[in-house]
C-alpha cells in the first residue's frame, strides 16, 4: 500500500508513538563517530522545495544522507510556469527520475496532496502554505517528551500567528493525539476561520493560560504573508502576545519554552527567554534530522511503509 | 497461552537453560583467559537478557565485572524489504565502548545467520573489536551464510518448517524454549 505523511491528523496514536520511540533510538546514532546507517540504499529522496526553506531541507538531506539514500535537490525556485502546470510536470520528471519519496515544501496549501496522486513514492509534506507541517509538529513532540519525560495530559500553549502557521495545525492535531491538551492564544485577527472544530481551546489572554502551561510555543510573526492589518503595530503585538522576561517569570519552574525557528527576536519572544536553558529551541533543530531520520525509515524502510495516510 | 502452544514440545524448560548459561559463562572464561577484555553485546531483546544473566555468572564466578550492552541489528538486516518498516531494538554500548576488546555476540537462536552477520556490519559501524565471538542459547542449523557459534548451549536439530521460539522470565514470565511445528501455529 501507499502512503504518505501529509497531515498529523493521518496518524493514529501508534503511528505517532512508533515515529517517536523509532526517533528515540536514533538519537543514540547521531551521538556515535560513525552517524550513517546503510538501510536505505539505492532508495531515491527528492527534496522538491518551491519556497526558500535552509533549515528544513538541510534537515531533510542530512536524515536521507544518514539513512544512506540517494538525495536530489530539486529548487523550483523561479520557474515561470504556473503553479498548477509546473507541478504536474515536475511529477512527472520525477517519476522518470524513480524517486521513492518526494519532500515537498510548497506555498499552496494542499499542493501535496495533488503530488501524492501524480507520483508513485511516498510523499512527505515539508510545509504547505497556511495548512499543515507534519514534521516539525513531530519534532516539537519529540522534543517535549525528551525535555518533560511524557505528553499524556500535558498543557500546551500555542502562542502568535495561528492563521498563518502550519505548525499550529500540525501540532494541535498531533498533541491532541498524543493526549495533551492545546490551548491556542492569539489576537481574533490571528485566529483562521471554523477554529472552533479544532480539538482545543482558544484564549485571547495570555497572562491567564501562562500559569497553567507546562510548554509554551511561540509562533513566528509571519510578517511576509500578511498582506493586510492584522494588529495595529508590532509593539503592540509584542506588548500583548511577546514572550519578554516578565510573562517568562510567571512559567511554572518546569514549563519549557519553544519556537519553530525563525524567530524575530524582540517581537514574538525576547532574545533572553529565548537563550534561556528552559528553552528547547536549539534541541529542536538537532531533534528534527533524528524525527525526519524515523519517517523516512518507516516509509522506506521497509516493503511498504508503516506508518502514514493512504491515498 | 493458545493450544497450539499447549501442543507444542517444550525442548528446554527452566534448569535447562540455567544450566547451559553457567556452562556457557565457564566456556567465555576459559576461552578468554578470565574474561580478561570481553564485552558482551547482546542482540536484542532476547540476546540482551542473555547477556545480561551471562555477565551475572561470570561476576559470581569470578568476581570479575565484565561490561554488557546490546546492540540492535534491524537497520543493518538484509531483509528489510520483505516486510513493512518494523520497530527499532535499542542499542547500548558500554562507556568504554569496544576497540581493542574481545566481544562476545549473544543471541537467543542461531538459524540462518543473517542475523549475526548483520551484527558484524552494525558493530564496525561502533568500532574495531580486537576479536568477535558469538553465544547462542541454541542452534537450530540450516545456516545460510559461513557462520558459526563459538559457545552453544544447546545444538537443536530442526527442521525448516518448524519454529524455535525463546521465553524468558524477564520478557515473558517463564524461562522455555520451544518447538512448534508448522501446522500449530
Amino acid at each position: 500500500m501507499k502512503r504518505h505523511l501529509i497531515s498529523t491528523g493521518d496518524l493514529t496514536r501508534d503511528d505517532a508513538l512508533l515515529i517517536l520511540d523509532t526517533a528515540e533510538e536514533l538519537a543514540r546514532v547521531s551521538q556515535r563517530s560513525i552517524k550513517k546507517l546503510p538501510t536505505l540504499r539505492g532508495r531515491t529522496v527528492v527534496n522538491l522545495f518551491f519556497e526558500d526553506s535552509t533549515r528544513t531541507r538541510i534537515s531533510f538531506e542530512a536524515a536521507a544522507k544518514r539513512l544512506s539514500a540517494d538525495v536530489i535537490n530539486f529548487s523550483a525556485k523561479g520557474s515561470s510556469v504556473s503553479k498548477g502546470e509546473s507541478l504536474k510536470d515536475t511529477a512527472l520528471t520525477l517519476e522518470a527520475m524513480g524517486a521513492d519519496a518526494v519532500v515537498i515544501r510548497h506555498s499552496a496549501s494542499g499542493a501535496p496532496h495533488r503530488l501524492a496522486t501524480w507520483v508513485r513514492g511516498s510523499v512527505v509534506n515539508a510545509g504547505d502554505g497556511t495548512h499543515e507541517h507534519p514534521t516539525q509538529a513531530l519534532l516539537d513532540a519529540f522534543s517535549i517528551r525528551r525535555r518533560l519525560g511524557r505528553l499524556e495530559g500535558l498543557k500546551v500553549a500555542v502562542v502568535g500567528d495561528v492563521l498563518h502557521s502550519r505548525v499550529a495545525r500540525s501540532n494541535v492535531l498531533l498533541l491532541h493525539t498524543l493526549g495533551a491538551e492545546v490551548t491556542l492564544v492569539a489576537p481574533p485577527t490571528l485566529l483562521p476561520v471554523a477554529v472552533e472544530t479544532w480539538p482545543c481551546q482558544i484564549s485571547y489572554d495570555l497572562d491567564a493560560v501562562l500559569p497553567k502551561s507546562d510548554v509554551v510555543m511561540m509562533l513566528r510573526v509571519q510578517l511576509e504573508r500578511m498582506n493586510a492589518a492584522y494588529f495595529p503595530s508590532a509593539r503592540e503585538y509584542s506588548r500583548r502576545y511577546g514572550l519578554d522576561r516578565d510573562r517568562f517569570a510567571r512559567l511554572h519552574d518546569d514549563a519549557i519554552v519553544m519556537h519553530p525557528g525563525p524567530m524575530n527576536r524582540g517581537m514574538e519572544i525576547s532574545a533572553e527567554v529565548a537563550d534561556s536553558p528552559r528553552s528547547t529551541i536549539v534541541e529542536q533543530v538537532a531533534n528534527g534530522v533524528t524525527v525526519r531520520m524515523a519517517v523516512l525509515y518507516l516509509l522506506l524502510g521497509g516493503s511498504e511503509p508503516a506508518i502514514g495516510g493512504a491515498e | 497461552m493458545s493450544d497450539a502452544q499447549n501442543q507444542a514440545r517444550a525442548v528446554l524448560e527452566g534448569p535447562d537453560i540455567h544450566r547451559a548459561l553457567t556452562r556457557i559463562a565457564h566456556e567465555i572464561l576459559e576461552r578468554t583467559r578470565g574474561a580478561e577484555s570481553v564485552v558482551l553485546l547482546g542482540i536484542p531483546t532476547r540476546g540482551a537478557t542473555l547477556a545480561h544473566r551471562i555477565a551475572g555468572r561470570i561476576a559470581q564466578f569470578e568476581g570479575i565485572k565484565v561490561p554488557v550492552g546490546a546492540i540492535d541489528v534491524t537497520m543493518y538486516r538484509d531483509d528489510l524489504r520483505l516486510r513493512p518498516a518494523r520497530p527499532l531494538g535499542r542499542t547500548e554500548l558500554p562507556p568504554d565502548g569496544v576497540d581493542g576488546r574481545t566481544v562476545v555476540l549473544v543471541d537467543d537462536v542461531l538459524y540462518s545467520g543473517r542475523t549475526v552477520r548483520a551484527a558484524l556490519d552494525a558493530l564496525n559501524d561502533v568500532g574495531r573489536p580486537r576479536a568477535v565471538q558469538l553465544a547462542t542459547l541454541v542452534d537450530r542449523g540450516h545456516r545460510e551464510l559461513p557462520i558459526r557459534a563459538d559457545y552453544v548451549g544447546k545444538n537443536l536439530p530442526t527442521s525448516k518448517s518448524e519454529k524455535v521460539k525463546v521465553f524468558l522470565e524477564e520478557t515473558d514470565g517463564r524461562d522455555a524454549v520451544v518447538l512448534i511445528k508448522e501446522d500449530d501455529r
